[in-house]
Order: structure tokens, then C-alpha cells, then sequence
């Protein structure tokens, strides 16, 4: 075989082992034609059959987004998006289905593909062969799952357990018609329209998306979860996410992203709002594996988030979970804004670059309340030629006395053609406050990677190891079946990165 | 704001043009930094290299030229017993000044050398370039170990805002040793706008020490380029007490395997005045080792800011680089902002940042007064002992005993 040949077969099969989900699934689209005005904004609320006082909030939030600037200020490289080659809505031509036995068998083929922490679970409590029509719902008598395939929110399960207990759960676009009052009552009021460029795109665009309230008093019966999945080309994809958990409600929601392999970039701006009253407690869980590109940097989703809480009551909780391991380029840095008295913000991420990646992500934790408290544990790898940076903002205002926070941000490289960078801002006007920030920089040492060898590893396997335990203080905070698929990932990611 | 940021500019740029077939030097160099000055303006907190520090109050101040002579001897206040060059309103003086053996002094207005470290794209190093008259040029020669110096910059009117842009140079050639000691005091409102270059030989130490005492109503702006080659050491210290608004500056690079940079320094500030330490090493070299530990006392509506940055290219394998920035807020309006980064692009490093705020500890505090210490000097005790890890490191026994003495009277004045 000629060597160029060669060469190119390996490169295939590395890539596509590399990313073991780029598959695309052919199914019918309704699409909308390329490129974004006030008319598409006017389309898409006309399609989803909105409310005037929504298709109002879009087109304020169009209006906001074409004053703005796209910010540069990231640490990250990228052609310059046009925004007018883009589909903003596509949706699976079918209507809405009823019941499992009408979504399209495509569909749940794809999501048997998908359903590794489904699988892993079952695994993990003994059920075997769970069996592929049964992939949502059954054998995970515990998690609720609102599927996005690309813009429409095609299956909700468990809908009725959920609302026994009084909780609602369900497509943004059905909480609008549903649940006007309390959409219109929280929408936008934590990441307002014209708070960012990508935020206000979002507004003016968003397709679809989860609804989450979970009323007083209510631990939310089951993990509620969402499958984030793009799949027609050169959509973006524009999800809303709003989490209101009311006093001493607890929930605990998981968001896992994967996405077709594909050659042209693909702009991802999501907004996941989340809203905790007096003494509740909202977990917000994420394993983002969306297509990184290949090696050489070609293709990938550009990923492009705001995603805030408000804890608006006393005593009440959010913690931000993220494993990013996905997309080309990663611009996400998931806020808790303490306004309750004790309140507390959390933020444990993983972050891990390879080949050409590039992630440009962290926190913002802004105490306001008395007694708020904030931890953040940040722990980024870069392999490869990419780049990994930690961008974090500590604010303790004059009224937060006794806030309290501790940050901690640990890089490591693996091999000499990567950046780690690290940017915290702290700015501290309360003297009773206290604020600690710790920050290392490292690679594998050497002696722990003999030590790993000679017993045996592999180099890949000793690494794998290792980074899970650099990781360990961040991955225990997942939900269990996620933690299981986290450390996988974490390997897979970091293939051919050694060696 | 705008408005009179570009209207503080332009008072510059029009001084510029007046002066420019009188001023010394390469009119090139100074047309060009007059080209970039003037597309940038005078740095606005949008810019993320002055996010923190405001220089409107300097906008809005009309600086005039310092004119004469002083004609009464200005007070050189206390020093050490070395020997002195000094500077009133940033003119070199050799009459007060009692030049050192074994360093070659040259006036900038004599020997115009910009240097070639002075990144004249940076506003503030712009504007110096464009307009500064006159400076110290230190030379050392290799092997040569000259001791101590004093370096006193005064500003003695303080009837008429004045202006001036300083330009110095410190040279020590392979081997070299030594020490400056940098004192900046004055009267009434002013700008000094320093710019420094600071050429460290293979093998050479430059040990910088700065006391900045500045008039409580003067601008302070310093803005220093070292270049540290191997086997070298550049040791820097910076005390911040003075100026309404004061910002120093320090890009120091690495060049050559085994250097070592010292960046330290302390921030005692009360009132209104608003500090800033803005550091970036750039570590270019392999083996090379940084350290810096900045702290900052903070009382009444004061407002510190620190701002540092590592960076290590790919070339500097085993980097050694460490920062910790630590701030005492005093009083319930103050504010500190700090902003410790690492970038870095080498797998064989171990670089860590660590920064702390908060007030004193009670505990500590509790101990001390249960034992009868009072109040007032139980404070005093932590602050000092809160300092103590920045100053510990200052080897010259003369220049940290007159440091200490400052930090004294600071205390001693605000009590």
C-alpha cells in the first residue's frame, strides 16, 4: 500500500475511533432557510404558535443582539462566524409523539446509541438486556428524560410520576402554552436578553429547550435528564433551559451532549437559567462530548454558553457539575448570583483539551447576601496543541460580610505543544469576607507513570489512571452513572495524546 | 469620559508638538511613540491591562511644564548612607547628587538612549518616550561589584500641577552586582510618569528597591522593563505608599537558562488613594525560577489592586515560578481587586499562584490583647508580621531598616 494511503486510513480510523458517537441519523427536517432577521425571529414564534409577549421579548432581544459586538475577549481562535449562513430552526417533520411507539424507530435507535449512562446504570443494578424499546424509560425507574433532537423536544417521560408530586417538567415551548404565568415570570430574569451577545442570540432565536418547576417542599421524586443532540447540518442549535426550584424544593438535573461527526462548524449558544428560592437546592449536572474536530482542527461544534443561577432565597444551594471534554471550542462559565442570606454557589469542573481543542471556561460567583458562601473547584487538562483556560470571577460586594470563598484551579499538561492558562479575578469590599485562591500548574510525573507501567499498564491506560485522579475531587460530585461515563470519556479523549 | 480622556491625550500630544526640535534624541523614536499615544489615548478601564485602575482624575488634571531651577535646596529627607543621585521634577541634578564609584552615570539629556526593552506601544511608556527629557543612564562594569546607590526623585513645588517623564537605564554587564535604591517623595499634585530599563548580564544581580512616597495628591506611574540573561538576578521590592493614584509596572524576562526574578512588594494605603502592582514574568528560558509575594494593607476608602501574570513559552522546561498576592482589608470600604494568571505553554513546569483576602484574625487579635497588648499596637503587631514574608527578602540591612522606618510612620500617621 502507498504510503500516503496508508497514512490516510490510519488518520480514519483514529478519528473514528476517536469519537466513537459521529454517527448521523437521517430523518425528515423542517428547516428553516439560512440567515437571521427580525423575520426569522418572527418565523420561528410564528412556528412554535408563541404568545405575542414572547415574540415582544425575542424581537427586543434581536434588537439588543445586532447593537452588539461578538466578544473577542476569550482566550480563543476561530474563523469569523457568519451569522447569516446559519439554519436557525430545523425539526423533525413528524408531530410531536404521543407515545414511545410513535417516535420514529431511527430515533430510538439513535438514542440506544446514545444511551450509554443508561446502559451503564442498568449495568450497575443488574438488569441486563434491558432491551432497545425500552432504552427511555424502563430499567431507570429513576430518571426522567426530555429528549432534544436538534430543536424539538420529541419524548418526555415520566410526565405523570413527575406530576403527581406537582413537578413540572417539559419542553420550554409546552411551558409556554402550559405554564405561561411562570414562564413569563422567570424568563430572562437571570441572564437578561442584551446580557451578552450569545445570550441575547439565544433570546431572539432559541427553538426549544427544558422547563423545570419543582413547587415548595418538593424533593423532586427521580434525576431529571436531557439528551442535547445536533444533528442537522449548519444548524445552530439555541437551547433555553429554565430550573425554578421554589422554597426547600431540591432537584438534581443532568444535561449529556453528544453530536454527529461533521466537517463545517457548528455555533451552539445555549442559556440555561436557574432560579432557587428560600432553602431549596438545585444540582445541575453536565457531560458536554460534542464533536471536537479532528486532529488537525477541523470542524467541531463552536459552544458558546451562558448559564447562571440566581439564589434568590435564604440558605438556598445550586452546584454547577461540568465535564467538558467536547467541542472545538468551549466559551461556557456556569454563575451563581448569592443573593440569599447563606447562600451557597458551587462549581466542580473537568476540563480536558486535545489535538486542537480549545476551552475558555470557569465561574463567576458573585456574593451579595450575608453569610454566602462559594466553593469552586476547577481542574483542566490539555494534550495535544490545544488550549485550556480557567477564567473566573470571585466579586464579594460591601454587604456580603462573612462570605466566604475558596478556589482552587490545578492544570495539567501532557506534552509540550499545549497551553494551560489560568485568569481568576477576585475583588473583595467586605473586610469580614475571606477569599482563597489556589492555583497549580503540573504534568505527569514521571515516577508516578513508571510506577503505573511497571505493574503492568499501558502507557494510555497509566494515563488514564492518573488524570482520573486528578480529577477524582470534581468526578465524585456527579451522579453516579455519570461519573461511570465521565472517566471513560476522560480516556477516550485523551487517546493519542501519549506516546 | 471619553471626551476628556481624549482631551488629556490631546494636552499631551499639542505639549509634544511644541516641544518636539527641543527635546533630546532620536526624533524617530519619539514621533512613533507619539503616533501610538495618539491612537490609543490615555489607558481607559476597557482596556484589560488598566480594568481596575482609572486614570481619569490625570485626564482631568492640566499638568503644566516644570519650569526652573528649585531655587531653596529641597529636603532630601532621610536615606542611607550611600552615596546619591537626585532628581527634582525629573531633571537630574549632579549638584545634589554625589556619584557613585563603580557605576558610570550618564544624564539621559547628555546620552539619549531610549533602551531597547521599552515596549513604547504601552500607553503610559509611550507617553514617556514621547516627552521625557531627561533621566540616569547606570552602568556597571563586568565583574564590578558597585554596592548601593540611592536614586531620589523629588517633586518640591507643589504649587502648579507639573508633569515629568523620567527616563532611566541600569546596565550591569556579566557579573555585576548592584543595589539601587529608588525614593520618590514630593509636594502637592503632579504626574511621574518613570519609565526604567533594567539589563541584568549573565551572571549579574540588580537588586531594586523601591520606597514610593509620593504626595498624596500626586500621580505616580512606573513603568519597568527588565531582562534578566542566565546565571542572573533581577531582585525587585516595591513599598506603595503615597500618590492618589499610583501604578507600578514590571515586565520582566527571563532570557537565559537559571535566572531568577524576584518580584515583591507591599501596598499601604489609606484615604482615597488608589494603588496598583501590575506584573508580568515571562519566563523564555529553561531552569529559570520566579518569585513574587505582594501584599496589600487596605484602610479607609482605599482601593488596592494586583495584577500578575506568568508566562512560560515553550522553550523554559522547568520553569519554577510562584506568586502569592495577599491583601488586609481595615476598613469595611475598602477594596481590593487582583487578578494572579499563568499562562503557560511548557509540560515540565510547576508553576502555582495563591492569593488571600480577608481581615485581621480575630483569634490572633484576641491572643494579643488577652495578654494586654492594646488595641492599636495589637493591630500593628499583624500588620507587620502580615508584611513580614514580603519584606523578609530585602538583603540590604540600610534599605529594609528605612522601609520598616516608612511602614512605621505610615502606621504611626494613620493612628
Amino acid at each position: 500500500m502507498p504510503a500516503a494511503t496508508e497514512t490516510i486510513d490510519t488518520v480514519q480510523s483514529l478519528t473514528q475511533s476517536g469519537y466513537k458517537w459521529g454517527f448521523e441519523t437521517d430523518i425528515e427536517m423542517d428547516i428553516a432557510p439560512k440567515g437571521l432577521t427580525a423575520d426569522t425571529v418572527r418565523m420561528i414564534s410564528a412556528k412554535k404558535e408563541e404568545p405575542e409577549w414572547l415574540l415582544d421579548w425575542r424581537l427586543a432581544a434581536f434588537a439588543a443582539w445586532e447593537a452588539m459586538v461578538e466578544p473577542n475577549w476569550a482566550k480563543v481562535g476561530y474563523p469569523k462566524i457568519d451569522y447569516q449562513d446559519i439554519h436557525y430552526y430545523a425539526a423533525p417533520k413528524r408531530p410531536a409523539p404521543k407515545s414511545l411507539d410513535d417516535v420514529d424507530p431511527e430515533l430510538l435507535a439513535m438514542y440506544e446509541k446514545l444511551g450509554i449512562p443508561l446502559k451503564e446504570r442498568a449495568a450497575l443494578a443488574g438488569v441486563e438486556g434491558a432491551g432497545m424499546e425500552g432504552v427511555i424509560g424502563s430499567g431507570n425507574p429513576n430518571i426522567a428524560i426530555d429528549a432534544v433532537f436538534d430543536s424539538v423536544s420529541v419524548a418526555t417521560t415520566f410526565r405523570e410520576t413527575l406530576a403527581k408530586s406537582g413537578v413540572i417538567f417539559c419542553p420550554i415551548s409546552e411551558a409556554v402554552r402550559e405554564h405561561p404565568e411562570l414562564v413569563r415570570k422567570y424568563l430572562g430574569t437571570v441572564v437578561p436578553v442584551s446580557d451578552n451577545y450569545f445570550a441575547a442570540l439565544n433570546s431572539a432565536v432559541f427553538t426549544d429547550g427544558s422547563f423545570v418547576y419543582i413547587p415548595k417542599g418538593v424533593r423532586c421524586p427521580m434525576e431529571l435528564s436531557t439528551y442535547f443532540r445536533i444533528n442537522a447540518k449548519n444548524s445552530g442549535q439555541f437551547e433555553r433551559t429554565l430550573i425554578i426550584a421554589d422554597d426547600g424544593a431540591q432537584v438534581s438535573y443532568l444535561e449529556g451532549c453528544t453530536a454527529p461527526m461533521r466537517d463545517e462548524n457548528q455555533l451552539h449558544a445555549a442559556v440555561v437559567e436557574l432560579v432557587a428560592f428560600d432553602d431549596a437546592q438545585i444540582k445541575y449536572s453536565t457531560v458536554q462530548n460534542w464533536y471536537p474536530g479532528d486532529a488537525n482542527g477541523r470542524g467541531g461544534i463552536y459552544n458558546f454558553v451562558t448559564k447562571r443561577a440566581a439564589c434568590r432565597g435564604a440558605r438556598s444551594k445550586v452546584s454547577w457539575t461540568q465535564v467538558e471534554t467536547g467541542s472545538a471550542i468551549t466559551w461556557k462559565y456556569p454563575s451563581c448570583v448569592l443573593q440569599g442570606e447563606g447562600s451557597v454557589g458551587e462549581f466542580y469542573s473537568v476540563a480536558v483539551t486535545n489535538n486542537r481543542q480549545q476551552a475558555d471556561t470557569g465561574t463567576k460567583m458573585i456574593h451579595i447576601g450575608k453569610n454566602t458562601r462559594s466553593t469552586i473547584v476547577s481542574k483542566g487538562i490539555s494534550a495535544g496543541r490545544s488550549d485550556n483556560t480557567y477564567r473566573g470571577l470571585v466579586r464579594i460586594l460591601p454587604k456580603a460580610s462573612g462570605a466566604r470563598n475558596h478556589t482552587q484551579c490545578d492544570s495539567l499538561l501532557i506534552g509540550d505543544q499545549c497551553g494551560a492558562h489560568t485568569v481568576p479575578y477576585i475583588e473583595s469590599r467586605n473586610p469580614t469576607a475571606k477569599v482563597e485562591h489556589e492555583a497549580t500548574t503540573s504534568k505527569i510525573a514521571d515516577d508516578q507513570l513508571f510506577y503505573c507501567r511497571s505493574r503492568g499498564l499501558s502507557e494510555e491506560d497509566a494515563v488514564g489512571l492518573i488524570v482520573n485522579g486528578f480529577c477524582k475531587e470534581v468526578l465524585k460530585e456527579l451522579p453516579m452513572e455519570f461519573a461511570v461515563e465521565a472517566q471513560k470519556l476522560l480516556a477516550v479523549s485523551l487517546e493519542g495524546s501519549v506516546g | 469620559m471619553n471626551q476628556s480622556l481624549h482631551n488629556g491625550a490631546d494636552a499631551y500630544l499639542s505639549r509634544y508638538e511644541g516641544l518636539r526640535d527641543r527635546l533630546p534624541g532620536d526624533a524617530a523614536i519619539r514621533d512613533a511613540a507619539a503616533a501610538a499615544f495618539k491612537a490609543g489615548g490615555l489607558p481607559s478601564m476597557r482596556d484589560e491591562d488598566w480594568r481596575y485602575t482609572s486614570l481619569r482624575a490625570l485626564a482631568e488634571t492640566d499638568f503644566g511644564e516644570p519650569l526652573s531651577m528649585v531655587a531653596t535646596a529641597p529636603i532630601l529627607g532621610d536615606a542611607i548612607d550611600a552615596p546619591r543621585l537626585v532628581l527634582v521634577d525629573g531633571r537630574y541634578q549632579p549638584d545634589l547628587s554625589t556619584p557613585p564609584v563603580g557605576v558610570t552615570v550618564t544624564p539621559f539629556s547628555e546620552n539619549p538612549y531610549f533602551g531597547r526593552l521599552p515596549d513604547t506601544k504601552r500607553p503610559m511608556a509611550a507617553l514617556n518616550t514621547m516627552l521625557t527629557e531627561d533621566g540616569v543612564q547606570l552602568h556597571v562594569a563586568a565583574g564590578v561589584d558597585a554596592g548601593a546607590l540611592v536614586l531620589l526623585s523629588l517633586a518640591p513645588q507643589g504649587h502648579r500641577p507639573i508633569a515629568f517623564h523620567p527616563r532611566h537605564g541600569i546596565h550591569l554587564e556579566a557579573g555585576a552586582k548592584l543595589t539601587v535604591l529608588e525614593i520618590a517623595r514630593g509636594e502637592g499634585a503632579y504626574l511621574h510618569n518613570a519609565v526604567t530599563e533594567a539589563v541584568v548580564a549573565p551572571g549579574a544581580v540588580l537588586t531594586h528597591i523601591r520606597l514610593q512616597d509620593e504626595s498624596r495628591d500626586a500621580f505616580h506611574v512606573n513603568t519597568t522593563f527588565a531582562e534578566v540573561a542566565e546565571h542572573g538576578t533581577y531582585d525587585a521590592f516595591v513599598l506603595t505608599l503615597g500618590a492618589q493614584v499610583a501604578r507600578t509596572e514590571i515586565h520582566a524576562r527571563l532570557i537565559g537558562p537559571h535566572g531568577m526574578v524576584h518580584l515583591n512588594g507591599a501596598q499601604l494605603l489609606g484615604g482615597q488613594q488608589h494603588g496598583d502592582i501590575t506584573t508580568v514574568v515571562a519566563h523564555d528560558a529553561p531552569n529559570c525560577g520566579s518569585r513574587q509575594t505582594i501584599k496589600n494593607v487596605l484602610s479607609d476608602r482605599s482601593r488596592g489592586v494586583f495584577q500578575g501574570r506568568i508566562e512560560v513559552a515553550r522553550a523554559a522546561q522547568k520553569t519554577d515560578g510562584y506568586q502569592m498576592n495577599q491583601a488586609l482589608l481595615l476598613s469595611p470600604q475598602a477594596e481590593i481587586d487582583c487578578k494572579p494568571q499563568l499562562e503557560i505553554y511548557a509540560d515540565d513546569v510547576k508553576c502555582s499562584h495563591g492569593a488571600t483576602v480577608g481581615e485581621l484574625d480575630a483569634d490572633q487579635l484576641f491572643y494579643l490583647r488577652s495578654r494586654g497588648v492594646p488595641d492599636a499596637e495589637a493591630r500593628a503587631i499583624l500588620v507587620r508580621a502580615f508584611l513580614a514574608e514580603a519584606m523578609d527578602p530585602i538583603a540590604h540591612d540600610d534599605a529594609r531598616a528605612l522601609l520598616e522606618r516608612a511602614i512605621e510612620q505610615w502606621w504611626e500617621h494613620r493612628a
